[in-house]
This record gives structure tokens, sequence and C-alpha cells, in this order.
């Protein structure tokens, strides 16, 4: 009988009150120390994305979220959940808001491995500042896309890749316009463009033609034939480099056409769009 | 070897440098490879460790030699610390979220993560196999915890530079950062016999 106590009793009695003990701990100080989270921060949090991007420029959304508690907050400052999540929150808060149109960010440069020249083979720290910095990048053109993946790293949506030509294509159906790839291009290839914009231009060289002409075979010489052929007078050619202005395009593609350096692109509208970028993009180990 | 007898700064040094418990040990691996990609983050995580270390120390001790050993239950101590480490960490969570709302935003996510966390029973454990008194045991501790932290920031710092390396693709990833660590555990191996330790 004293071993069954021994044995049995006392080991399930010890444990068992111990465990009670903690649990009835626990709950009092529960009592004591519980916070009453604003019921409202909890609704914000599960409408943003919670990638914790931080393009709101708040640490994480929970930063982001606080703010929209306090008064006379705007609904649309987290830019990777775009309009959508901007609506839900004005919901939220209860106060009304106007659509915006959604941007994606646009990779100005075309000039894979065929296309651009290169000046050295680079073979050092992988990432795009640090080429840049050693004799302007391995390509002869300095205004070309190094493609080490600088901007794929910082993306927080996986929207980025580098394609088999050595170059970061957009997924613009991933991209949730956070603008981070904006701030780490050294060379600020990537532009923000409306999503419905289907006609870019994808060169950023501002050597004048006979210069451009001899770093890359797709490089924008300024010449000027897509600016006298646009019917809307959309496009001007700034300092050597085509311009298009997003609000006069009307996507026609006329100067798709003409360019002689076939430097202005057309993408495919919607879903399509996404297969051609994608198909060709590989992600990279970040 | 640890005792009563030896000097409370040679025990916090054996504990912390010579013994350490990432790189001499090898425990707590899952946490040292996990959350060392960033500098920030693995600091964040070393100081939670270095706080919930001490407190599941200094209630661990009591629980074995009070109620444990007078019970003759010395067989249940794993059972019997986990429950308690686990009860404290909770506590410190609400206590911490109630009293010092900025420690929680900075410790708030790690702090569930190291209930599980194998290093916080290993020292509870390594206490009581030493014999040690209760001061010393948190000496004790308060070097496997310091021990913890210089070698997590140490990994996440010697990572986010070779994250930017040209890492041949066989090794990109976890691989490197094994050689890394073992790198690492081989310089440490030097401290190994200093004062007899």
């Amino acid at each position: 009988m004293s071993v069954l106590i021994r044995e049995v009793v006392t080991p399930f009695l010890a444990l068992g009150l111990l465990g009670s003990g903690f649990a009835v701990l626990l709950s009092v100080c529960y009592r004591f120390l519980s916070v009453k989270g604003d019921p409202k921060l909890d609704l914000f949090m599960s409408i943003l994305p919670g990638a914790n991007c931080g393009a709101c420029g708040f640490a994480g959304c929970l930063g982001f979220a606080e703010s929209l508690t306090r008064e006379g907050a705007e609904p649309t400052g987290c830019l990777a959940g775009g309009s959508a999540v901007a609506a839900r929150l004005a919901e939220a808060m209860g106060i009304s808001m106007e659509a915006q149109a959604e941007l994606v960010a646009f990779v100005a440069c075309r000039a894979g491995r065929k296309a651009a020249k290169k000046k050295y083979i680079y073979d050092g720290v992988d990432n795009c500042q640090a080429a840049s910095l050693l004799f302007g990048g391995d390509k002869e053109c300095d205004y070309g896309c190094i493609g080490l993946g600088s901007c794929v790293r910082v993306c927080p949506f996986d929207a980025i890749g580098i394609n088999e030509e050595g170059l970061a294509v957009v997924d613009r159906e991933k991209c949730r316009s956070c603008r981070k790839c904006v701030k780490a291009c050294p060379r600020q290839l990537i532009s923000m463009a409306p999503k419905n914009q289907t006609v870019l231009v994808a060169c950023r060289n501002l050597d004048k033609g006979k210069r451009a002409r001899e770093v890359c075979s797709i490089a924008c010489i300024a010449c000027r034939i897509c600016e006298k052929n646009c019917p809307a007078k959309a496009i001007t050619v700034v300092n050597n480099l085509a311009v298009i202005d997003y609000n006069l395009c009307t996507r026609c593609g006329i100067c798709v056409e003409k360019c002689p350096q076939k430097c202005i692109l057309l993408l495919p509208a919607g879903k399509a769009d996404r297969q051609e970028e994608v198909a060709s993009a590989a992600p990279v180990a970040a | 070897m640890i005792s009563n007898d030896l000097n409370i700064f040679l025990i916090l040094f054996s504990a912390m440098v010579v013994n350490n418990i990432l790189l001499m040990r090898f425990i707590a691996l899952c946490s040292f490879f996990g959350i060392s990609n960033s500098l920030k983050t693995s600091m964040g995580m070393g100081m939670a460790v270095v706080f919930v270390m001490l407190m599941a120390t200094a209630v661990s001790w009591p629980v074995y030699h009070f109620i444990l050993v007078p019970l003759n239950l010395v067989y249940l101590r794993t059972a019997a610390f986990i429950l308690t480490i686990a009860t404290f960490v909770q506590l410190e969570e609400m206590f911490i979220r109630r009293m010092f709302p900025p420690l929680y935003r900075a410790l708030g996510i790690y702090l569930p993560l190291i209930v599980v966390n194998c290093a916080v029973l290993a020292a509870a454990f390594l206490c009581i196999d030493y014999k040690l008194d209760f001061g010393r045991s948190i000496v004790y501790t308060a070097g496997v915890s310091f021990g913890y932290f210089i070698a997590i920031v140490m990994f996440a710092a010697i990572r986010e530079v070779v994250d930017h390396a040209p890492v041949p693709a066989l090794f990109k990833g976890h691989p490197i950062a094994f050689i890394t660590a073992s790198l690492m555990s081989l310089a440490f191996l030097g401290f190994k016999g200093m004062f007899g330790l």
C-alpha cells in the first residue's frame, strides 16, 4: 500500500497540484494584467495585407493600424494593399474616399545578353550597388539593368524575378506598388506606371544616338519617330530619351510599330500579360 | 568542472565562452539557424532568451529543491520544468505587455517561441546537475544566456555579409550557414581548457 502511495499517488498529486497551482496563478494574473486592445485595431489588422513591407512609413502593419485609430488618419496609406484595401479600411473607419489609379512597377530595360554589350566580366559581391560602383557596372550602357537582383531581394511580394537574359522583370499581377524596388535600384530604372498602361518605353539611355547605338542594339536613339507619329501627342523626346505621358496616351501602339530600335513595348493587357512576363522570369535566391 | 567552490566570475566566463551553449554544446540550434537572418531580429531573440532563461532558472530551482527532492520525485523533473517554464513565459508575456509596451513590441514575437527553446531547459538542468546553490545558478544561467546572445548576434552579423557574397549555388542558404557555424565553433574551441574549465 505504501508503495502505491509513494509511486503513484504522490507523483500524481505533486504534478497535478503544481499544474493546477500554475493554472490558477495564470488566470488570476490574466485578470489583472490583460490588456484591452482597441477592437478596431484587430479589424484593421484583418484588412491589411500583413506583409509588414514598411511602404506606409510605419514599422509594420501594426504601426499603420495604430495610426488609423487616431483622429484624421488617411486610409490610403497602405501602398501594398492598393485601392481595394483602402476602400475596405475607409468602410471600417466609416469615411468615404475617392478611387485611385493602381500603379505597378516597371523596369525600363530589355537589353539582355544579346542586345547589350559588356564592358568586362563581373565576378564580385552579388548586388547591383556594388557592381555599379565598379566602372559603372559591367554593361557598356551606363543606364541599363545590371541584373544582380537588388530589387528582387527587397520585394516583399515576390513580384520581381531575374529572367534568363539577366534582366529584372516585374510580375504585374503580383506587384502591390510598395515602391521598395524603386528605391533599391541604383540606376533608377524602375518607375511606377498605371496598371492599364500597356505601352511603355523600355530604355533609360540618355546618350546621343550614335553612342546609344554602339552600346546596345535596342537602346532609344532619340530619333523622334515616335514623337512625330503619335496621334495623341503623348510622346516627347526629353534629354535624348522618349517619354510617354500616361495621361495622354491612348495605348494605340503606333509608336511600338514605328520605333526602329524596338525599344517601346506593347504589353498584352490583362492576364496574358502576366504569363508573358513570368514565363521567362525565374526567382533569384535571396 | 563547475562547482560551488568556483569563483562566480569563472562560472560566468565558463558558461558564456568556454562552454558556449550554442557553439560548444550544440543546444538550441533550431533558433540559432532559424532566427539569425538579420542582426535586428537576432538581437531581439537574444534579449528575450536572456530574460526568459534567468526567470526560468529562478523558478525551476526552487521547484526542484523544495518540491521534487523532498517528495523523492526527481525523475519527474523534465515534466515539472517544462510546466514551470511554459507557465512563467506566459506570465512574463502578460506582464511585459501590460507594464512595458515598447519592450513587448520588441520581444513580443519571440517570447512564445522561447517556450520550446531547449537552451532554457538545458540551463535549468545544468544548474541542477552541477549541484549549484541558488545564487550561483543565477550567475551560471546569466552566463549561458549571454553566451547565447553573443553567439547568435555574431552569427547573424556574419550571415548578413555572406548574403551579399557570390556563394556557389551548391552552398547557398543553409549549407553555407552550417559551414559558418562550424567555423565559429572551431574558433570557440580555442577557449577550451582555459583556467582548467
